[in-house]
């Protein structure tokens, strides 16, 4: 077996050592009707590398892959693309197989690529600081409405109607064991600003997504002066940080925390993970106090020289136990490294120009599928990702565009259920899309109708 | 002195003079190169990205472009490589050596998982695609889900969690959905946790609404079976239970344990961070358990990563597998498919943890190292992940003091008696460790035990690196006995930094860089 190293020698060896006489007297306190004799049912014996390389790769080829196709979903997962030596970098050894930084003597490089990566986040959202990432954008959303209801002492949480509908599936679900007071507006397109109509002095926080589901970009700035005039948080949320090179930050707009995917930079789609969840906030004790997850910090050793280490860790559940801010206890970390390695690679040029790139290839297909016969953008604004009203079923079109090989978007109601928004399509465009993607999806768009 | 014929000497001619002694001028110390922050040596102008021109279009951003500077730093590729690089080597990993972190399993980390988890079919496919184009990744997960539930004898597995605590939060999510529907919500609220347990345990029962009350540990390591039954009652949500305990240990009475939490109307939550020791020799099943989560990031091997991205699927019993989280799988006709809804669902989901359908990456590498170990492999995998621990036991003992009597499972736990007049901590011996060429072991975890070190090897270190690392640590503990301090109070020497301020960084927090 090529990943065990021990040979029968060394085992009679070292049972001999530890002085019993077979590998069972070392499972002796496994109660005996609880032990397993011979071996696991139901599943076959070892394989060689080239046996399970096979499998997989049929496994694989079951699978329409994006590349393999003109492809236009979004809704959360965007597909960019990750220059090549991003993947070689992260896939170094001393990177992969780390284990999470707590000896920072010897994992200074860890260490510091966090500290980087906190940096980046802080400035691409406009806020002051950023922790060492969380699961992914919903779950970071959902620490967030925890964070604020926390920092306020206040229970009541209102999401916007544009707020992607898993994310706030699960802020929902996170809040079960507490007893918060859940406002969901109804899902609707350029409905966000209504968000200020339920604000109240209870209010902990609205939980904002700009752009929205629908792709929609939304002037965050009247609803954070609402909210504060209240005394609640504005959390806003991000699905698509590319748009963050061409946008108003949120922090520019008032927003107290921001939560958000940082999938779309360094991370390929992956089937919905891993990806990489962003949580920035101010600058201020009681926040900062009430953040969930990692902080890497700056600190000196012994002989005065910079090094960095996790720190305040005193949030923590290793620590706090039962009064942690999060019962948290990994971050995304090889994510967040390839998500800091292309954002280094881009630097402010780059990522302005890739956003603008996407903005632009975006704007001329929507003016395309615009001009079809029974097909209408609904957006004002839109970075991206817009959506359009076709005449028909979406669900039904998807397929049938996915029959004759485009992945042309994803119908609403996937998201929102069957019966809500059945005839709109929300449809992504990337730098990776091609002319002749767009030719192929209009033309697969038309014969759908 | 032996030249060469253009008078080059070919034997070193130095004095000798103390390496450590040597400043140099560049802040490189030979191979260990010196590096600022990336914001130090990128600018807003670099750029290693080549993009194709933006076409002609009127801009549709409702007047919220950005106008202000981001200050971000770029690079270029050749600069980016070097800074990465030189930032890499100064990490441990176990690619480098053996990295005996009890309760974290670092175990090596197959490279055939990496490349097959960067399959298109897996790793570029989106997540909310026709389900009829991604029936390859679905059907992996259900094969994935027949290798967990084959492994454990449970019925049902949700996927969706993230990463371990994920996990634990999902299954007391279920049990928590399963007393609310019994009626009870208001009335059970104690959760049973053992002093020894992870601090995820706690932190998690109290996220999902429950009050903690503490198990003291026996003097065997164990859970006191008398507290215990003094313990259980009627308001008894569940037990957290982790098996084999934190202290390496296995839980004898396990058995009996679950037959109390039961009686009593509780669920039996199991911690299943040291899966590694016990696949194949027993089934969780038959222990008791109704849920369990797995840390495919530890018992099937894919990589730490610095730190994440975990994965965490939770095996349910019968008695709570109708409350599992959207989306999860069902048959197809032929294929597969996923229900999304927590309304278009026939069972009685407590809700939904995250965006999508969870860890996909880590599915695939887990399931890899599991088909490439197989039934036999796996089995073998425990046996040996035992073996080696207690072949460290045994060599140690003499030396270091185990924090109980007799054999232990995949981890050797010592306390810090054997330091006792020494002037010497469990942190300064775990510094030391550093300087010999080894990641200390999990120090002061669990808290049950007096500066408690706590050693899991796993079953990837051979005979011939487990001795060498016996010898160091044998050699660092007749070291600190004799009453040579120095050697452990100043380490470590020889690592890229001197020991850190840890109690500067929290006090005055940098959490990031600013100019200037």
């Amino acid at each position: 077996m090529r990943y065990l190293p021990l040979n029968e020698d060394d085992r009679v060896a070292m049972l001999a050592r530890i002085g019993v006489s077979s590998i069972d007297d070392l499972f002796a306190d496994i109660p005996a009707r609880a032990r397993l004799d011979g071996l696991i049912e139901g599943l076959p014996t070892h394989a060689s590398e080239m046996a399970v390389e096979r499998h997989f790769t049929d496994l694989s080829r079951q699978s329409l892959s994006a590349g393999d196709a003109p492809f236009f979903c979004g809704g959360g997962a965007y597909r960019h693309h990750v220059p090549a030596s991003v993947d070689h970098l992260i896939q170094r050894s001393e990177f992969l197989t780390a284990y999470t930084p707590y000896q920072p003597e010897i994992a200074q490089g860890t260490l510091q690529t966090l500290f980087e990566f906190q940096t980046q986040v802080a400035q691409l959202t406009g806020m002051d600081v950023a922790n060492a990432s969380l699961y992914d954008g919903s779950t970071a959303t959902a620490e967030a409405v925890h964070m604020a209801a926390r920092i306020t002492r206040r229970r009541k949480c209102v999401l916007a109607p544009g707020l992607h509908p898993h994310y706030a599936q699960t802020v929902q679900t996170a809040v079960q064991g507490e007893t918060m007071d859940m406002h969901t507006m109804n899902a609707a397109m350029g409905a966000d600003a209504n968000v200020v109509d339920a604000l109240d002095d209870q209010t902990a926080c609205i939980v904002v997504q700009s752009p929205n589901i629908f792709g929609e970009l939304v002037d965050l700035e009247p609803l954070a002066e609402a909210a504060h005039a209240v005394g609640a948080l504005l959390i806003a949320v991000t699905t698509e940080v590319v748009a963050l090179g061409l946008v108003k930050s949120p922090g520019e707009m008032g927003a107290d925390i921001v939560a958000a995917e940082g999938q779309s930079i360094g991370n390929g789609l992956s089937f919905g993970g891993p990806y990489v969840g962003l949580l920035a906030c101010r600058n201020d004790r009681k926040f900062i106090r009430q953040v969930p997850g990692r902080f890497a910090g700056e600190t000196v050793d012994e002989e005065g020289q910079r090094g960095f280490v996790l720190t305040l860790s005193t949030r923590e559940q290793h620590i706090r136990r039962e009064k942690a801010t999060s019962n948290i206890c990994t971050n995304s970390g090889l994510c967040t490294l390839a998500f800091t390695i292309h954002l280094a690679l881009l630097g402010e040029k780059g990522l302005r120009k890739l956003a603008a790139l996407n903005h632009g290839r975006a704007c001329v297909l929507a003016d395309r599928l615009d001009a079809l016969d029974g097909v209408e953008v609904l957006n004002q604004s839109f970075f991206n990702e817009f959506a359009v009203r076709v005449r028909g079923n979406a669900a039904q079109i998807v397929e049938d565009m996915a029959k004759v090989g485009v992945l042309g978007g994803i119908p609403a109601a996937r998201l929102f259920g069957a019966g809500h928004f059945d005839d709109v399509l929300m449809v992504a465009v990337t730098e990776t899309n091609t002319d002749d993607d767009f030719d192929a999806l209009v033309a697969a768009l038309r014969e759908a109708i | 002195m032996a030249m060469n014929s253009t008078g080059r000497p070919t034997a070193p001619t130095g004095d000798g003079a103390r390496a450590e002694d040597l400043k140099t001028f560049s802040g490189s110390r030979g191979l260990m190169q010196q590096e600022p922050l990336l914001h130090e040596v990128g600018a807003p102008e670099k750029c290693g990205v080549d993009l194709p021109c933006v076409p002609k279009h009127t801009s549709r951003l409702g007047g919220l472009e950005r106008e202000e500077v981001i200050g971000l730093p770029g690079l270029s590729e050749p600069e980016a490589l070097r800074h990465y690089v030189r930032l890499s080597q100064r990490n441990y990993a176990i690619d480098l050596g053996l990295y005996p972190l009890g309760s974290c399993t670092m175990k090596h980390n197959p490279r055939l998982n990496e490349k097959l988890a960067r399959l298109p079919g897996f790793a570029d496919v989106h997540p909310l695609q026709p389900q009829s184009t991604v029936q390859g990744a679905l059907g992996l997960m259900a094969e994935l889900s027949h290798w967990l539930m084959a492994i454990t004898g449970m019925d049902a597995v949700a996927l969706s969690p993230k990463a371990g605590a994920h996990g634990e939060w999902c299954g007391m999510m279920c049990v928590r959905a399963a007393i609310e529907e019994r009626g009870e919500l208001d009335t059970r609220r104690r959760v049973l946790v053992p002093q020894s347990a992870h601090g995820t345990n706690p932190a998690t029962a109290a996220a999902c609404g429950f009050e903690i009350d503490e198990l003291p540990a026996d003097a065997t390591g164990r859970v006191d079976m008398d507290a215990l039954r003094s313990k259980i009652g009627p308001d008894v949500a569940a037990i957290m239970l982790t098996n084999p305990n934190t202290c390496g240990l296995f839980e004898r009475d396990i058995r009996e344990i679950s037959d109390l939490v039961h009686d009593a109307g509780g669920y039996f939550y199991c911690d299943g961070a040291n899966l590694n020791a016990i696949m194949g020799k027993t089934r969780v099943r038959d222990l008791g358990v109704d849920a369990m989560h797995i840390n495919l990031h530890k018992t099937f091997s894919t990589p730490h990563g610095g730190g994440g991205p975990g994965a965490g699927p939770v095996v349910l019993s019968d008695r709570l597998s109708t409350y599992a989280p959207v989306p999860y799988l069902v048959r197809d006709g032929e294929g597969w498919a996923l229900v999304e809804e927590v309304a278009q669902a026939k069972a009685k989901p407590f809700g939904r943890m995250s965006a999508f359908h969870g860890q996909m990456g880590m599915f695939v590498r887990a399931l890899a190292y599991m088909m490439s170990h197989g039934a036999d492999g796996l089995r073998q995998v425990s046996e040996d992940a035992v073996l080696n621990a207690n072949y460290l036991l045994a060599r140690l003992s003499d030396e270091m003091s185990p924090a109980y009597d007799g054999l232990c499972m995949h981890e050797a736990l010592f306390d810090d008696a054997f330091l006792k007049d020494t002037g010497v901590t469990t942190l300064d011996f775990a510094k030391a460790m550093i300087d010999e060429g080894y990641h200390p072991m999990t120090m002061y975890f669990p808290l049950v035990v007096h500066g408690a070190m706590l050693i899991e090897p796993t079953e990837t270190e051979s005979r011939e690196s487990l001795n060498r690392f016996a010898d160091s640590l044998i050699s660092l503990a007749k070291l600190a006995k004799s009453g040579d301090t120095s050697r452990f109070t100043n380490a470590p020497t020889l690592a890229p930094l001197r020991r850190l301020d840890e109690t500067r960084a929290a006090r005055t927090p940098v959490l990031r860089w600013r100019e200037g």
